[in-house]
């Protein structure tokens, strides 16, 4: 895939990670505000995904970073899986119990565990999309040479 | 808001119906982009913003794959020709259409009046959910909390659309 014209890619520059910071405060702030892990997941997802269609796939090696995005989406959902998990050793013993402290309501800190999931399951979804993304494009590259 | 979100629906049925008989594909895939910037709208006037946040992101990044595929295939629909085999479908298919409208009727007007509706389980979530869950924002509470096997299904439910990608359209393990 060729990249946009000069235009595009001075704006895909000034925008991208304003679209990636955005995406980290939906994730993190998911247990005060509207949002949470999907949508800043999705959000991430898409800044990536700008940055590729601007810049084309030739300026990026993008070989080794779709690897790096299934590697990351695995583990991510690896330890999503291992912190409910550990809901088994700690207070009641149930899968998905919030052991942690929850703290005050409405604190950035508080709220137990859900912050960590809305966390990994941002990076799995993130991940997950970028992956089926890169997967379209440069299996199809792949296939014309 | 009936009228509002009536209207909104009114144009995204449109909108389908044009998807599905447009001449060019381009103008078809941009159809289809009115249900899903319409869904938007609905969930925003239904105060449901954690859903109109995803729901954006998510027609957003489908619309570019889908004018990318559009574009690197070819524009034009394939020409379909009628024969006893498609009329006797859609005679099945109308009989369907009438037979769902019928059912959809009968249970509507049991229904509770729009917006009254509440079911015990969603009143038991929402007295003390702050304090059950320390969590502020109730959605977050219910998905991670009290829902938790549900979201981690919906995980693992990308996890799988990735992998099925993967394993489909790689070339190298083919030869």
């Amino acid at each position: 895939m060729e990249g946009m014209s000069i235009i595009v890619k001075k704006v895909t520059q000034l925008l991208c990670g304003i679209i990636f910071l955005y995406g980290i405060y939906i994730i993190s702030h998911g247990h005060l505000t509207p949002g949470g892990g999907f949508a800043g997941g999705a959000i991430i997802a898409g800044s990536f995904i700008l940055l590729i269609l601007a810049f084309g796939s030739d300026a990026l090696n993008l070989k080794k970073e779709v690897i790096e995005s299934s590697i990351t989406e695995s583990i991510a959902i690896l330890i999503v899986i291992l912190i409910a998990l550990a809901g088994f050793f700690f207070g009641i013993k149930v899968f998905f119990a919030n052991y942690l402290p929850r703290g005050i309501v409405g604190e950035l800190i508080s709220a137990g565990a859900i912050p960590l999931y809305n966390i990994f399951i941002g990076l799995e979804v993130a991940s997950a999309i970028l992956t089926i993304f890169l997967a379209l494009v440069i299996f199809k590259e792949e296939s014309q040479t | 808001m009936e009228q509002s979100i009536s209207i909104i629906l009114i144009f995204m049925i449109v909108g389908a119906v044009y998807a599905l008989h447009a001449k060019d594909l381009l103008s078809a895939v941009i159809a289809c982009g009115i249900v899903g910037y319409g869904l938007v709208i609905c969930f925003l006037l239904l105060k449901a913003p954690d859903l109109a946040i995803v729901q954006i992101v998510v027609e957003t990044i489908t619309l570019i794959i889908m004018v990318a595929v559009v574009l690197d295939s070819t524009r034009h629909e394939l020409a379909v020709q009628v024969d006893t085999q498609g009329i006797i479908n859609q005679i099945i298919s109308f009989i369907l259409i009438a037979g769902m409208f019928y059912f959809f009727y009968v249970s509507i007007q049991s229904l509770d009046v729009f917006g009254a509706h509440t079911v015990r389980m969603a009143n038991a979530y929402i007295e003390g959910a702050a304090e059950k869950t320390g969590s502020a924002n109730l959605v977050t509470g219910v998905i991670f909390d009290f829902r938790g096997y549900d979201t981690l299904g919906e995980a693992v439910i990308l996890y799988t659309a990735a992998l099925g990608v993967m394993t489909l359209l790689r070339i190298q393990g083919k030869k």
